[in-house]
Parts: structure tokens; sequence; C-alpha cells
């Protein structure tokens, strides 16, 4: 008799890498419904041209490294990539937008830096930058919310969708406006209170800008999923929704004209949720440790506020997520766990003394 | 004096300058002697990382002036013994880049091996002894010697004197007590520099084992 | 009852303890042969001392320790000693050890043995004594001698004894099962350990809650005694000795530190039931409890086995189908190791032996690369980062493994179980740590080396400058002998005293040196002088000389008729010789006269 010979534990745990990022994809879907609901068919299109186009780059790639198709892309995580680009662009952003993007995001961002697991940039993130600073007139086009299209207009259906994002039709008038950051950006010489009752955006919002919250609620509902069913730990969304929410209460100014706006707004509107919950914790290119991701987190609250404030960009939750990742290896080398019968935190970079 | 030097600029200037230089000259000066960092002289450490069997075959009598004539600046793939890892910290020490083991000096060998004397073969002629670097063999004239298998470093030094050829390389055999597991089959991972064509890790499910 | 601790990280995996549990202890027959591996522990293996064809009774020594860190080992049963060579043993490399093997004649006699009841009143070194004879090492994981735990010498006194029936591993239930049936015994293992290191205030059994039988089962024999029994919630890996400690008492053992230097010592449970044996009933450790189980086992149960028993023994009385599964493990699905085959037999530490079938350990799937989700990172019981582990691993980087606590692993194989990837992490830890210790101890070998190769250098040079000193002495004093002749032949008569006056008065080596010479010509005259003598050595060295000729003719003769070249060098050494012959011959006639 002889047997197998193989190394200790030999009992696994049921999950793996697939169904993690099965998990992902799921959780999303409260946010896609919102974003379908509250703005028509684009983003629906963007996330399923997005998943076709990076399926198609990653085959292509691992095809030309001469590797097993099935077995790289089993583990879903190019769809995942695809699906959060999908849900961060403009809705009905014309299709060339959406496959660079992809593009991008597969092949130099995820698989040029080596594949899964070695890319030191958030894919998604880079992609969406790259279009921002490309295209910045298609990636500000945003479609109006159902709440504020005009009386007796609707959202293009899907096949006028289609045509839209395909044919290069252009939409509807009153179909596209501006985003409740947009409206903050450019209301100097107004209290909040006063942008709040004249601006349709918000006087037809229950409290963050009409269509957005809901979004964003949906991006909430699925990360406390994702959170519930233990993907992730709480440290990184937390520490960035606390950082961020601190910041708009120290900077609220009691809603006079120069406030960047409320702290149910910055929670609430743009990106925000979607990024705490999806985007951030990506494990890839972030901090490793419980207390660096809680660090991480915070980074990239206070620098999602910085440039919301005061920078060029209506929204900034892609840019602040390079910038933390940048700073990722760096949190790491400080935040090392406490080792059993160790007294003292060390940094990575000591060595044992003895 | 001072008011020939103020009323002229440029002479002001080159006062003003050479003041400065000589200034922070000083305190460069100082700084340096007072935060000298002392450390290992980099002899010391090249020789550190080399593996002392003291076998010569990078051409000089032993680890230690190999380690000078790299500090002096010699090529640091000479030592076939230490083999890449060797050359590899070196490089890591001196900053440079590591180059492939110089095949004229030797061949790393997979395996360590230590001399064995065939004992009733040998005639006693001390030819060996004094040829090994760290006094690892043990006799006397016309009388049969043996190797103390722990000192040998395994430099091959003693075979060549042997007259009569009784000097074995052996391997050293692995035993219970120094059996290691090894580096796991590594996970499907795409690196550029990964050759085309490998294995795919579906197939690979065998195990290091 | 008494607070615990909550360690960071575990894992829950599924317990499969209740398989193994429907059936009391079970006694199997004697094997026909035993295996005894003379390295069952920490420390040097045992040394034989019996021979080929002898006859040993049951309990009779067969090994004896070797130095203060070993056991000795003891027959399992009666019979014959028909082998003492390599085998397969229990390790994960599959490699051989020495062991002995017993063929037993199934009588079963015991040698006589007996024990002493009343030990509270043996000293502790005695009861020390008798632990260490009966070949006691810990039973739940390395294999620590016990003897040298309980043995003082410490720095302080032993003020906690932490007994350890944790089990968290899934599938054993070696030590439920012993205390569900032994309860008894084993407590007063504990008292008599309590003897031993002098009463400690704080004895406690710890226990997860898991086992409410076993912890029933204690209950009513630790009333009154002191000691208590300390249950906690389950978690893997919570009976690691750290771990434990820390459940138990808040206390972390500090990195590289003992239990006892911390004042706690931790034993097995089974260890306990093993030293009352040896104590009040005499016997030495020759049997423990073993869990067969698994799928691939007809019936997994609990069996008293004999230390030295194949593990195809066990397999085949529990109708093992060998179809059904990939693997056999000794110990857990946690931390045992597989086994080569099933030749390799029982040891002192095998708590288990599992042999899943396909269903329930499957084969590994090939690992994915590594998203650095930190799932390890939270399950890791002494908070590391395996995930940085591993990359540093990959890349060999022995500094960064060092300064990320590589050696406070335990190797539980909590980050492995929850590993999305399936990455076999603790596998790369293990390399790791190996090529590190490899690394350490090259570094040693070399250091030796290299002040071997400096202190040799350094003789060299010495005997170099030595020859190079008499040399020179010789030098001066051949000049100095000239001089002295010059002088003597040009002052007349005055010469004999000139050598004393005409030495430089720093010369003092030089000086004793030349006396070394001047003795040794002074021997060389007194030879001179002794005409027998010279006689007898000229006679030797003609016949030596004659027989030289005679042999170089004949070669010369023979080279001549092959004509092989060799000719001239030939003839021109037979000439040689003849003038020797010559010369030797003319001074012996010199003599003569």
């Amino acid at each position: 008799m002889a047997f197998k010979q193989v190394s200790s534990p030999h009992a696994h745990a049921a999950q793996n890498t697939s169904q993690v990022m099965k998990l992902v994809l799921l959780a999303t879907i409260p946010g896609l419904a919102a974003l379908t609901w509250q703005f028509g068919w684009g983003s629906f299109i963007n996330v399923v041209l997005a998943s076709v186009t990076a399926v198609c780059c990653e085959a292509a790639i691992v095809k030309m490294r001469g590797r097993s198709i099935s077995f790289y892309l089993g583990d879903y995580s190019a769809v995942v990539t695809a699906v959060l680009l999908g849900l961060a662009l403009p809705p009905l952003a014309p299709w060339w937008v959406v496959v660079v993007g992809t593009v991008f995001s597969i092949v130099v961002a995820k698989q040029l830096y080596g594949g899964l697991g070695y890319n030191p940039f958030n894919p998604a993130m880079v992609g969406y930058v790259v279009l921002l600073i490309s295209f910045p007139i298609q990636m500000t086009t945003w479609v109006a919310p159902l709440a504020l299209l005009p009386a007796g207009a609707a959202h293009p259906g899907l096949v006028e969708s289609l045509q839209i994002v395909f044919a290069g039709y252009s939409p509807a008038d009153g179909v596209t406006g501006a985003t409740p950051l947009d409206v903050f950006k450019h209301s100097s010489g107004l209290l909040v209170d006063q942008v709040y009752d004249r601006e349709p955006l918000f006087n037809q919002a229950m409290f963050a800008g009409a269509g957005w919250e809901w979004v964003n609620l949906g991006f909430l509902l699925g990360g406390i999923i994702l959170l519930y069913q233990r993907i992730f730990t709480w440290h990184g969304p937390v520490g960035m929704l606390g950082a961020l929410a601190l910041m708009s209460i120290i900077f609220w100014d009691s809603g006079s004209s120069s406030s960047p706006g409320s702290p149910l707004m910055h929670l609430f509107s743009g990106a925000s949720m979607m990024g705490a919950f999806f985007i951030l914790t990506d494990p890839v290119s972030s901090a490793v440790s419980n207390r660096g991701r809680l660090i991480f987190g915070v980074l990239i609250g206070v620098l999602v506020y910085v440039i919301r404030a005061w920078g060029n960009y209506p929204d900034a939750v892609a840019f602040a997520v390079l910038l933390a990742n940048f700073a990722a290896p760096f949190i790491d080398n400080y935040t090392l766990p406490r080792t059993y019968g160790h007294t003292d935190r060390r940094r990575a970079t000591e060595k044992e003394e003895d | 004096m001072i008011e020939l030097i103020a009323q002229n600029p440029i002479l002001a200037a080159l006062v003003a300058l050479v003041g400065l230089s000589i200034v922070f000259g000083a305190l460069l000066g100082f700084a340096a002697e007072k935060f000298k960092v002392v450390g290992d002289p980099i002899v010391e450490q090249i020789d550190e990382l080399l593996p002392q069997t003291q076998c010569g075959q990078c051409g000089f009598p032993g680890c230690r002036p190999y380690a000078e004539s790299i500090a002096a600046g010699d090529v640091i793939n000479k030592c076939p013994p230490g083999g890449q890892s060797t050359i590899n910290a070196i490089a890591n020490l001196l900053d440079v880049p590591a180059p492939e083991l110089d095949a004229e000096h030797g061949v790393e060998s997979e395996v360590k091996t230590v001399a064995y004397i065939r004992e009733d073969e040998c005639i006693g002629c001390t030819k060996c002894i004094q040829a090994c670097p760290v006094d690892a063999i043990l006799g006397a004239a016309k009388l049969m010697h043996t190797v103390i298998t722990d000192e040998c470093t395994g430099c091959d030094l003693c075979v060549e004197p042997c007259p009569v050829d009784c000097i074995d390389m052996l391997p050293v055999a692995e035993t219970i007590a120094d059996w290691k597991w090894s580096i796991p089959a590594k996970p499907g991972q795409m690196i550029a520099t990964d050759r085309r064509g490998e294995v795919s890790p579906a197939v690979h499910s065998e195990d290091a084992a | 009852m008494s607070r615990t601790w909550v360690t960071p990280g575990g894992v829950h995996p599924p317990e499969n303890k209740h398989q193994s549990l429907t059936q009391p202890i079970g006694q199997l027959p004697i094997p026909e042969k035993l295996i005894i591996p003379l390295s069952q522990h920490i420390g040097a293996p045992a040394t034989p001392c019996v021979e080929i064809g002898q006859q040993v009774l049951k309990g009779q020594v067969i090994a004896q320790a070797a130095g203060l860190v070993s056991i000795p080992m003891h027959a399992p049963s009666s019979g014959t000693i028909s082998a003492i060579e390599h085998r397969p043993i229990a390790h994960a490399s599959g490699m051989l050890a020495p062991c002995i093997e017993i063929t037993t004649d199934g009588a079963d006699t015991w040698i006589e043995h007996q024990g002493i009841s009343d030990y509270e009143h043996i000293t502790p070194s005695k009861l020390i004594e008798m632990v260490g004879n009966a070949g006691i090492s810990g039973m739940g994981g390395a294999g620590f001698p016990s003897a040298v735990k309980l043995n003082p010498g410490r720095q302080r006194p032993i003020d906690t004894l932490i007994v350890n029936a944790t089990e968290c591993e899934p599938y054993i239930t070696a030590d439920d099962s012993a205390i569900r049936e032994r309860a008894g015994e084993i407590v007063e293992g504990i008292k008599i350990l309590s003897a031993i290191l002098d009463h400690p205030t704080n004895i406690m059994i710890g226990i997860e809650d898991n086992k409410p039988e076993a912890i029933a089962a204690l209950a009513p024999h630790v009333e009154d005694s002191g000691i208590s029994v300390v249950v906690f919630p389950t978690k893997y890996p919570s009976g690691g000795e750290k771990q434990l400690i820390y459940i138990l008492t808040g206390k972390e053992l500090p990195a590289g530190k003992l239990p006892a230097d911390e004042g706690i010592v931790c034993i097995n449970i089974g260890t306990t039931y093993a030293i009352k044996r040896a104590v009040i009933d005499g016997e030495p450790l020759i049997s423990r409890v073993t869990t067969v189980t698994g799928d691939a086992v007809g019936t997994p149960r609990n069996y008293d086995t004999l230390i030295g028993t194949p593990v195809r023994h066990l397999l085949e009385h529990n109708q093992f189908d060998g179809q059904a599964g990939g693997r056999v493990i000794m110990g857990g699905p946690m931390m045992g190791f597989t086994l080569p085959s099933a030749d390799v037999p029982i040891v002192k530490t095998t708590n288990c032996i599992l042999a899943p079938s396909y269903a329930e350990i499957p084969d590994d799937d090939p690992a994915q690369p590594c998203i650095r989700c930190g799932m390890c990172a939270e399950a890791c019981p002494v908070s590391l980062l395996p995930q940085q582990l591993f990359w540093y691993a990959q890349a060999e980087e022995h500094d960064r493994l060092e300064a990320h606590n590589l050696f406070d692993c335990i190797e539980c194989g909590a980050c492995s179980y929850v590993c999305p990837s399936n990455i076999p992490l603790v596998q790369y830890y293990r390399a790791a740590k190996g090529d590190i210790r490899k690394a350490r101890e090259e570094k040693v070998k070399s250091d030796h080396a290299r002040e071997r190769f400096e202190f040799h250098k350094e003789r060299i040079e010495q005997a170099e400058r030595e020859k190079e000193a008499k040399r020179a002495a010789r030098r001066e004093a051949t000049q100095q002998a000239k001089a002295d002749h010059l002088a003597a032949t040009a002052n007349g008569g005055a010469a004999p005293s000139a050598p004393a006056t005409a030495s430089p008065a720093g010369a003092v080596p030089t000086s004793s040196a030349a006396d070394i010479i001047a003795a040794a010509q002074a021997r060389a005259a007194a030879k001179q002088a002794n005409p027998e003598d010279q006689r007898a050595k000229l006679e030797r060295t003609i016949a030596s000389a004659e027989q030289r000729l005679k042999m170089a003719e004949e070669k010369l003769a023979e080279a001549i008729n092959e004509d092989s070249g060799k000719q001239d060098k030939l003839s021109a050494a037979v000439e040689n010789t003849r003038q020797k012959l010559e010369q030797s011959k003319s001074k012996l006639a010199e003599l003569a006269e």
C-alpha cells in the first residue's frame, strides 16, 4: 500500500476564490438595479459590454502566455473588474469609451503587471481614470435621474439605448443632466439651503440628491451583504465613510455659501458607497492588515473629500483609491500586527535582534 | 578692510562664498567624524557571504583573498561552491547586478560532498594532510590517514595530490534529522519571465511530494 | 467556573468526532511483529541494549536513553528480537530510521514489575526517575521527554499545572474516550504530578465544551482535590500549548521562552495516565489510546494500541477500504502528516490514524493566485500575516520572513484551511523555516571552517618563519666560522676563544642556534672518531648498493630486450650506482688501513 504524501492541513474550508468573486458580483445587483431604475438601461449595457470585453481580453492574454484559459477565467476576477468599471461609467456612454476603458483595465492595469494578485493598482479605477482624463466630455455627461425627467419624457428604452451607445444617436433633450456633486461644485455664492431649494436635483430628493441616494443605498445594501458573508472586514469601508463624514462635518461651515456640502450628501452621492464597499475592498491593491486597511480607508475618505471640496473634479473616488494604492506598501510597513509572545509591534523592515 | 569689501561687490561675493564653504565644509567634516557608521569593512562582509570551503576554485588561495579581490573590483561569479545564491547575496551587498556563475571556475554541484579515504589503500604519504586547507585530515607519515568528515568542507584539494588515488568525494546523505519540506509547485501565476507553454496549473495538480 | 480568555483568529472545521465515539475503547489482537523506532521523541535516539534473537518479556527495556534529553524504549509484548535495522517510520519525509523489530510469541508475558502506591512519601526526584525510566514522553504532540519537563533546576517554582485535554483537532477522540473511561486514573496521575511539582497552587484541566461526557466523568474525581476543570468554547487551535496557556491564564508566553520560565507546566492528559501507570503500577509506556477513524475504515473507534503496532494491523482489523481514499494520515486533518506506507508503526505520540475517503478529504485543487484577501490573517491564532509570509517565502527573502516572525508560526494550518485560493501556505512556511535553519547551520559551519583555515594559515606561516630563522642562523654560523678561520690564520694560535668574543651581544637566538649546530657537528665528529661504527655503516651501504646495482642491471637488460627507449636513463642510473659503490669500497679500504 503506498499512499499519497501531502503537507497538512488536509481539510479545507469550502470557500474558494471563484465563489468570493461570484458573491461580489451578486452583491452589485442592488446597486445595478437602482442605477437601471433611476437612470435607464445605460448602466446595464455598460456592464454587459465591459464584461464581454474583459473576458475576451483576459482569454487572449492567457492564451498568449500559453496557459489554461478555463483555469484563469474560472476565477471571475476579470468579470468583477469589468462590472465595477461598467457601474462607474456614465450610462449611455459611447461603446468605444467602455471598450477602451475595459481593455486598459484588463490588459495594462492587470495582466501586464502579472495578472490576478500582482496588480499594484485597482484595475477598474485605472481604466476609469484613463477615460476621465482622455474623454472628459463623454465621462461627465450623466443621464438625468427619473424624478428630473421633463414631464411626459422617459429614459430611452433598451433598443433606443443600444442605438445611442452603438450608433451614436443623441439622446432626447432633457435626458442628460448634472450630478449633485457637479451642482455643488458650481454653486458658489449660494447658501447650502438655497441650493437645496432651487436645484431640482435636491428639492426632488429625500436627503442627498435625486436618484443618487437610491444608487448609493443599493450599493450600501450589497456591501452589507458582503460584510455579513465575511468577504471583507469592516475596517476599510468604515475607515473611508467615517473619514468622509468627519471631514464634511468639520468643513460643513453651517451651510454657508462656501460650504462644500452636507455630510449626508457626501456619503450618499457620487461613488461614495460603491467606492467604500466595492472598490477599496479590492484586497489585491489595498493594505494587508486590519489596522492597515483602516488607515487605508481613512486615507481614501480624506482624499475623496479634499478633491471633491477643493480639487478640479466633482468626484474623486478613483483618484483617491489610486493614490492610496501607492501608499499601501508604506502603510503595510508600519502596521504589522503584534504577534503572540512579542511585546511590540514591529516594522516590517526590522530584523529580529538576538 | 571691511569697507573695501562692502564697496566691492565682486569681492564681497567671493568672501561670502568662501566663508560659507569653509563653514559648511567644517560642519560636514565634523558630522562625518561624529556620526561615522561603524560597520564591517566591506572585505569582512564579503568574506561572511563566501562559503569558506577554501577550495581555491576562484584562483585565489582561500576565501578571504577572493573577498579582498572582490572588494578591489574583481567579478563576483567565480565561486562554484557558493553557487548562484552566494553570487546573488554578494550582488545584493554590493548593489550590482548578479551575473551567472562563471563556468570556467567550475559548476555548482547539487549535492554537498565530503572526502573519504579508502583506508586500506592509503600509504601514509601525508600529501593530503598538507593539502587540506582546514586541517581536517588526521594521520602521520607511513600511517593510515582519515578525514574528520565534520570538518571537511568538500573542497576537493586533497584528491589531486594523493599518489594512490585513494580519496573519494562522496555525497553527504540526507538524514531524517536534516530533511525539510520543499517549496510547493508555484500556484498558477503569470509573470512575463515564465516560460511559454509551460504546463498549465490545471494539469500540475500533482503535489510537490 | 474560572475565567477564560479568547485567542485571536482560529477556525471551526467540522468536528467529525462522533463517528469514533460510538463504541468504548477496544483491544486489538497482538500483532505478529512490533516495530519500535528508536526515536519517538524530541532528543537523542535511544541506544539498543538487546541483540537479535534475544528473548524479551513485556515491559523489558530494549533500548536505553542516550543522554539527558532522551527516553528508554520497552518491549510492548513478549517475544524475540528479530531485527535491528532501518525501517519506514512515522515521519513526514517518508525516510527510514533505526527500529527494533520484535516477533511476538502471543504469550504477552510481563516482566516482573512493581509500583508504589503511597507516592506522597517518595521524593520528587525519585518520582521523576520513575517517569523517566518508564519511557514517557509527551503524548499529545511533539513528544518531549516528560522527566525533563518535570525536572527542577528551573529559575522559579511552578505555580500553575495545566493539563491539556483540549483535543481541538477534528476527528480525534483518543483523549476524550480515555477521560470517559479512565477519569479516576487520570486524576490520580495529576495528583502524582502535583506531588512532583511540589503542589502548584493552580491546577487546571483545560477542556473544550464539545466534550460534555468527559467533563461529567471528571467531575466526581476532582471534587475537593484542588483541581479545577476549566471549560471553554471550542475553536481550533485551542490545544496548542501557547494558546491553551493564554486561554486559561491570560498570559502570553514570551517568544523564545518555555512555559517553565513563567512558572507553568503544561502536560497532555494522556501523559498523566501514563504517569499514573508508571508510578502506581510500575508499568512502562508500552501502549496508548489511538483513534482509528475516517470513512475509509469500516468501524471508526478508539483502541488501546501497543506501541510498535504497524498501521496495517490497525487498518486491517477495521475493514479498511484502500480504494475509498487516497491518503492515510497520522494525527488529525489539520496538523497530521501523511504516511508513506501502512508499514509504519504506532509511536508514543500517535493519537489518531485517519483514513479519509475522497468525499471527506478530496485531492487538493490546483492553487490559484493569492489575492491577499486576508482571510488567513483573520484565522491566524498568533496574529501573523500569512499572506505576506507567503510572498516572502516564494521570493526566499529570509530577512523579511524573520522580521514577520515566521518562527512564531505554530503550523496549525488554519491559514491554509481558509485560503480561498487553495495555497498550501503551511508547506511554504515549513520549507522556508527549513531553508533558514539550514542557512544558519551552514553559517556556523562556514565560520568554523574560516577559523580553521586561518589557524592553518597561521601555522604554516609560523613554520615558515621558524625555518627562515634557522636558515638565517645557519648562514650566520658559517659566516662566523669563516671569519674565525680567517682570524685564526691571521693571528696564528689565538683562534679557539674567538667565537665567543666575536659574537655580537644581541645575537642571542643565533648563538643558541649555533650551539645546536655545534652540538650536531660534535656528534658527527664523535661518530667519525669511532671506526667500528663507520665500518659497519659502510658495509651496510656497500651491501645495499650492490643489491641496487644488481637490480638496475637487470632492469637495463630487460629494457634493452624490449627496446623500450629507457635504456639511456637506466644505463645512467646503473653507472651512477656503480660509482657510488666504488666510492664506498674505496672508503672502506681507507678505513681498513
